[in-house]
This record gives structure tokens, sequence and C-alpha cells, in this order.
């Protein structure tokens, strides 16, 4: 009963996003004030009516109700609880529910706390949210209906993909949606705004929190799936350029360049076109990413089970919403003129070039992701593009970016010096030089590439800190003013200068864990020991032990470093019951200046274990990076400025507004 | 001339779109061999530790055979072996195994072992040698060999038992008829 009520629910909701969709857009071309005023009320509903969607589909895998075709595929009574829930989204069906919920989420949140808002453009955001809902709850009902019943119901389910049986991946997902479905909402107002024919700074300044809300869940859905692949996949591997990565990685570049546009067109109203341009791209390269990650089109790990029926109308879906939007903006675009000019050297140049080199970036990625498919439909052979590729091509391009990102800061707006700017960074140049030098001679003369990227990571860290120094004037005014200046200064700024920095430790730690990682694999007996990096690994013993819906042979291994430095590590290989999948769970323990990684294989046939030790230089610093990034768009978005919507540019004493 | 700029996205997309549509026919987990329909170049793999015979191109004379790549390390070709298990238990075909890419020569003989053996032979092959003369690109991958000893079917990946059902065992029966 409880299924039929959110299937009930889902249908009503696709009624109700037909109305959102469509009235107010009707509305506001018209000024009619109580259609307008219809896409509230119709966005808080649709959120209500998906979420009780969700909750009956929940409660469906919860009492793991296998009459539910979805629970009967993907759950099993021995399930721990938590991947009862996790397993909602698990799946193709479900995810595309949570998918929608999101975007309801989303929309609904702009009803709430959007009245500052123009009533035409805020009218104008929720119709083209209300389109997109219509257009995927269509798709989910006719193609990927989640309720669907299996009569008669199985006794048991088939239980869920042990690899996603995990803390970390049952929450990757509703992250990584937050981001990427929180760009619909920056995309709607794109769209919005050149229905309006207006992209002005207030326009910029209101769609700046959505920009930071759906940058800090995809960053940290993105780092939260790269910290799972390399606890699970057992090799310490965390970036594997794989298309659905790819898929999530496109959009928060173009996200980042968004985010960094919009400030010039809030401060200076320059980078119009740029601007919106972003916007569009941004969910067009999320839709791209779902299409991808779905329709069978790309070979990859983490594809869903590929339906050519489903790709169809996905790709639909990506035509018709991003094609009006850019047929919009080629029609529309020439009228966005702005009234900022800038020289090259200046603040708004540093940004216009961040947007250029993230633009080719996310280029460059789509090119590789999507060439394998080209050369196959030309008929000209099946290649795999990966690592070499993507590396050759990223590193190069991030690394003006980095240097770039150290002087930006620093220029003034309209026209910068950058003499005194470089000036400013002496210290900045001289410890990532020094720093880079030191590290190629004393730890690997090999690799200049990894000593290269210490070196940039440490000019982006310094250069940060340095800006941070000058605007409260450290050291060169008394304490108490210094005080004064930081317990003034707008969240905002904070927020770029956690993000800057935390991005300076995360490339430090990919850096390192990829250039100078230890690897050692051998046969160990109970008893043996092997030493990797001055750490002594000890086999103690293997043990078979018995989980909830699994068997595991444990291993347990002592490490120590001289006499102070003495834990243990626990690795386990798991059989799951029911689909007799393997899984390794590698023992992990983090260092400051890096993991031991601990994997146990399977016995040879003389007692031995084959067991996989790494030492993993600066993994931690990757996930501390990303978090401070995360942690700095959190604190950029609690500004006040965004909510009271104060006027653009409030002077800080002596300081350059952020 | 910079109004027609606006149009550039549109037109990427457009593009972009049609080879997405034109994709969604394709498999891209086909891979083509270009061995298929050709005899089965020359070659010997020793046996695995434990076994008294490797074999060679000419052990195919004679029998429709299906031959295996696998590997200790091969995740996929755990999940593969059930079915392997089936089909030698039950005598449909027989199967040969190439153990690929096995620095510890203890380990393919152990994971027999350890989940069975459904090959009527297998050879070791820790510098792929065979896998070269057979164009293997990763394992699983499999390959039936009719009784001339030309390569007739490949598969890259696990065979699933839907698979087995719906295109391999066809061919096996085929192929002993000729």
């Amino acid at each position: 009963m409880i299924v039929e009520i959110g299937h009930f629910a889902l249908v009503m909701a696709l009624c109700i996003s037909a109305i959102q969709a469509t009235l107010p857009l009707f509305g506001a071309n018209t000024n009619n004030r109580a259609w307008m005023a219809l896409g509230s009320p119709a966005a808080l509903l649709q959120l209500l009516l998906l979420a009780i969607a969700f909750a009956a589909l929940t409660h469906a895998f919860v009492t793991s109700d296998f009459s539910v075709n979805l629970v009967a595929n993907n759950s099993h009574t021995l399930k721990p609880m938590l991947y009862k829930v996790s397993g909602v989204w698990g799946n193709h069906e479900g995810s595309m529910l949570m998918w929608v919920l999101i975007l309801a989420i989303y929309g609904a949140a702009v009803a709430i706390w959007g009245n500052n808002l123009r009533p035409t453009l805020k009218a104008r955001v929720l119709g083209i949210q209300g389109l997109l809902g219509f257009g995927f709850l269509l798709f989910i009902i006719f193609t990927s209906n989640p309720f669907e019943r299996l009569i008669p119901a199985p006794i048991n389910g088939q239980d869920l993909n042990p690899l996603l049986q995990d803390p970390g991946l049952a929450f990757h997902p509703p992250l990584l949606y937050l981001g990427y479905v929180g760009f619909s909402t920056t995309f709607s107002f794109a769209v919005a705004a050149l229905l309006e024919g207006r992209v002005d700074p207030a326009w910029a300044r209101w769609v700046r929190p959505w920009t930071l809300a759906a940058w800090g869940f995809l960053t940290g859905g993105i780092a939260l799936g790269s910290w799972w692949a390399y606890y699970e996949l057992g090799w310490g591997g965390w970036w594997f350029w794989d298309p659905v990565e790819n898929a999530s990685f496109m959009p928060w570049l173009a996200g980042t360049a968004l985010l960094h546009s919009a400030i010039v067109l809030e401060k200076r109203d320059s980078l119009k076109s740029w601007t919106i341009f972003l916007a569009i791209i941004a969910f067009a390269l999320s839709m791209l990413g779902t299409f991808l990650v779905r329709s069978g089109v790309i070979t990859s790990v983490h594809a869903f089970a590929s339906d050519p029926t489903r790709g169809v109308f996905i790709l639909g879906l990506l035509v018709v919403s991003v094609g009006s939007a850019f047929a919009l903006f080629a029609w529309r675009g020439p009228v966005l003129r702005g009234s900022g000019v800038f020289h090259p050297i200046s603040r708004e140049g540093g940004l216009l070039m961040n947007n250029f080199l993230l633009s080719v970036a996310a280029a460059s990625v789509l090119l590789g992701t999507l060439y394998p498919l080209f050369l196959d439909v030309l008929d000209l052979g099946k290649v795999s593009v990966g690592a070499p590729y993507f590396n050759s091509v990223f590193v190069p391009l991030m690394t003006p970016l980095i240097l770039i990102m150290g002087i930006g800061p620093l220029l003034n707006w309209k026209r910068g010096d950058a003499i005194i700017a470089l000036q400013n960074l002496k210290i900045a140049a001289a410890i990532a030089s020094i720093g880079a030098v030191t590290i190629w001679f004393v730890i690997d003369k090999a690799t200049v590439l990894a000593a290269f990227g210490i070196g940039l990571a440490l000019w982006l860290l310094i250069s940060t800190l340095t800006e941070l120094a000058n605007r409260i004037q450290l050291f060169r005014i008394p304490f108490f003013d210094t005080w004064r200046r930081i317990r003034h200064q707008p969240r905002s700024s904070w927020g770029m200068t956690l993000a800057h920095a935390g991005l300076a430790l995360a490339i430090a730690g990919m850096t390192a864990s990829s250039a100078w990682r230890v690897e050692a694999i051998q046969t160990m007996k109970p008893g043996d020991s092997v030493i990797i990096s001055g750490f002594n690994f000890t086999l103690r013993n293997v043990q078979n032990i018995k989980g909830p819906n699994y068997l595991a042979s444990r291993g347990v291994f002592d490490v120590r470093r001289k006499q102070s430095f003495n834990i243990t590590l626990e690795a386990e290989k798991r059989i799951y019951a029911v689909s007799r999948q393997p899984t390794t769970e590698a023992g992990i323990y983090s260092t400051f200046l890096g993991d031991l990684y601990a994997v146990i294989g399977d016995p040879d046939a003389k007692g031995g274990f084959i067991t996989r030790l790494y030492f993993n230089p600066l993994v931690s610093w990757m996930w501390v990076g990303t978090f401070l990034m995360v942690l700095g768009a959190g604190i950029s978005l609690s500004d006040r400025r965004h909510r009271v919507g104060a006027s653009a540019g409030r002077k800080v004493p002596g300081g350059v507004t952020a | 001339m910079k109004r027609l700029g606006y149009f550039l996205p549109l037109g990427i997309l457009a593009v972009l779109a049609a080879y997405l549509a034109m994709g969604l026919g394709r498999n891209p987990q086909e891979l083509p061999s270009a061995l298929i329909n050709t005899p089965v170049p020359t070659f010997q793999l020793p046996p695995i530790k434990g076994q008294k015979k490797g074999f060679s191109n000419l052990d195919f004379l004679g029998q429709v055979t299906l031959v295996n790549v696998f590997g200790s390390w091969c995740e996929a070709c755990r999940l593969e072996h059930d079915l392997l298990m089936n089909i030698s238990k039950k005598k449909l075909v027989p199967i040969f195994g190439i153990d690929w890419q096995e620095p510890n020569p203890m380990a393919g003989p152990a994971w027999l072992k350890r989940h069975g053996n459904p090959y009527t032979l297998v050879g070791n092959d820790p510098k792929s040698r065979g896998a070269i003369a057979f164009g293997v690109t990763k394992a699983p991958e499999s390959f039936l060999i009719d009784k001339t000893g030309v390569i007739r079917f490949k598969h890259t990946g696990r065979i699933t038992k839907a698979l087995w059902n719906e295109t391999v065992w066809p061919i096996v029966q085929e192929l002993k008829m000729q």
C-alpha cells in the first residue's frame, strides 16, 4: 500500500511540475502576478510529493519488501540496515528518484530563500526548474519506474553489490547529486536571465550562493568517491580518469570557472557572456555525465546496467534542455554587453585567464572521454584513452592556472600592478623554488615533475597566506589593528583563503602519492617481516571470521618503526554470501607524512599468503585539502551579504574587497 | 561575425549529440579480432606446476575447444569460474586454460586447487607468449577453436550464463557438426 502511495505521489509530482513549468513562465512574459506567484507553492508541493515517493521507496527497502522489483534486485534480508537504506540509491531507478528529489529540494530552496529576487526572475527560475523536473519525471515514470512490482515476490533478494556496501560509498551519490543537480539551479538562473534579457551584477549576486552550494557539495562528493576508491580497491589508487569519474569532474571544472566568473560580473559588470555560458555548460556537463553513466555508450566499471531506450530518452532531454539554452544564448548573447573595461593585467584579467584555462581543461577531458566513442562511430577502430593522455594534457594546463592563482588575488581591479604584486610574492616564489629543488635533490632525483608539483603547491599555499597577511597588514601595523581587521574580514574572503590553501594541500598530496608510492608484493607466512620506507611490517596471523553477510580471512599486521612507533593493521579479504563476490578491505593507518597500507590476498599452497604492502606519501593531505575547500565554500555561503542582499563592494578598511 | 560565435556552442552540441546518438546503437564491449577465421599461430606453453602436460597449437586438431585466459589475480575470472566448472562437469566442450602473467609459479595451481580445475590442459604463460599468439587484451578472455585449429569466436570479459546459452553454446554445437 505504501508503495502505491509513493507511486501515486510520483505521478502527482509530474502533474505539479507541468504546472510549475508553464504558468510562472507565461506569467513572467505577460506580467501576470498571480501566475508568477504560483511558482513557489508549486515548487514546495513538488518537494513534498517527491519526499513522500522517496520515503515510500525507502520504506520498501528497509522492510525488505521483495514484491517491489527494485528491492528484489538490489537488497537482501541479511544486509546491514545502513546498506538497506543506501541500497535505495545504489541502482539506476532509485538514484534517478534521488536526482529529481534533489532537483525539487533546490527548487523549493529558491522558493523559500529567493524572496529578494525580482519577481519575474524568480518566476522564470522556478519555471525552468519545473521544466527540468517535468522532463526527468517523464523519464522515470516511463522508463525507470522504481515502484514496479514483482509478482510472485521472491523469498529473498539478490543483494547489493558488495562493493557498494560501504559507508563511504553510501554517502557518495547523495553528495555528488547535491552537487551537480545543484548546477541545475544556476542553469535555471542563466536561462531565466537570458529570457529576461538582463544579466547584471544583481543577478550575479543572487546566483552566487547557489553556485557555492553546488560546487561545495560536488567537491565533497568527488573527494568522497576518491577516498572510497583509495581504501576499497586495494592498491591505493584514487583517480583513474574513468569516464564516470570524468563525468563528475567536468562539471566541477566548469563550476569552478563559473564561481569565479560570477565574481567579476558582480564586482565589475563584465564577463557576462562567459558567465552565462559557464552556467549553461556546467549543467550540460552534468546532464552529459548522467547520459554517459546510464546509456551503455561508454565502457566503465561504474556504469549502471546499460539500456539503449533509457539512453535515447536522456539524450533527448539533454538535447532539448541544453539545446534550447544554447539557442537562447545564440539569440540573446550579443545583447549582453558589459560596462566594465579592464586592462589585461588586472584581477579581471587573471579571472578571465582562469575561465579560459578551466574551460580548456574541461574540453580536453571531454575530448578524451568521448574519443573512443567518436572513433568507434566513424568505424576507425576501438581505442581506449587513459591516464597517459589525461595527465599529459591536464597537468600543463593546471600549471599556469596555479601560478596565476597566486598572483591574481593580489592584483587590483581594472588595472593591476604586476610589479608590486610580484614583489609581494618574493617569499612565496623563494620558498617554492627552494622547496622544489630540495625535494628533487633529497628524495628522488628521477622525478623532476613531482618536485615541480610540490613547488607549485608551496607557491599556492604561501601566496594565499601572503595575500591574507597583506589584507590584515600582519606585522606592519600594531597587532590590535590587525586583530580588528581579522574580525571584520568578510566571510567570503576567509572562504577564498581556505579553499585556495586547501587546494594547495591537495595538490601536494596528489603529487606525492602518485610519484613516491612504495609498493611491496610478496608471499608472507605468519611471522614473516617486510621493511618498507623504514617501517617493519610483520604478519602476525591470518584468521577466518564471519560477518553479517560475508565470510572473510583477516590478516593482522604489526607495524613497528624504531622504538616509539608500534601499531596493528587489520586487512580482510571478504566473500559475500549471496553474490559470491570478493572484496578487499585494506588495513590503513594514516600518519602526517603518509599512509601505511596493507592488503591480504589469497593463500598459496604452502601456508603463506600473498600480501601487498604500501607506503603512500601525503595521502591524508588530499582529504584534508579537499575538506578545507568544502569548508571554504560553506563559510562563504554563510556570508551575510548573500542573504541580506547588501550592495556589492562594501569597503573593508584598507583591504581589497574579496 | 562576432554574432556567429554565439552560435558555436549550439553547433558543437549538435555534432556531439549526433555522435552520442550513433553511439547508442553500438556496443563498446565488442572488440573485433583480426585473428577470427585464421588458424591459431604456432605456440607452445609449458604446464603449470602440478600438471604433466602443457599444450601447443597442435593440440586443437580433431575437436572443438574452448580456450580460456585466466589468472589468480583476476577477480572477474573468479566470477566466471563457476560456469566453467559447470561446463567441464557436463563435458560440454573441452576447456584449455592459459594461466597468464603469473610471476609466482605457485599462484595459479593454488588458485585452481582452491576453486576447482575445469581445464583439460593448462598452460603456464608468465611472459604472455600464448596471450600474444591469441591477441589477448585482458583477462578473462575466451576463444572457440574449431576442429581444424581455426579461431572462430572470441569474447573479451567473462562469459555470463546468458552469453553462454545464447551465443557461445550454439556456436560450439555448430562447430561440432562441421
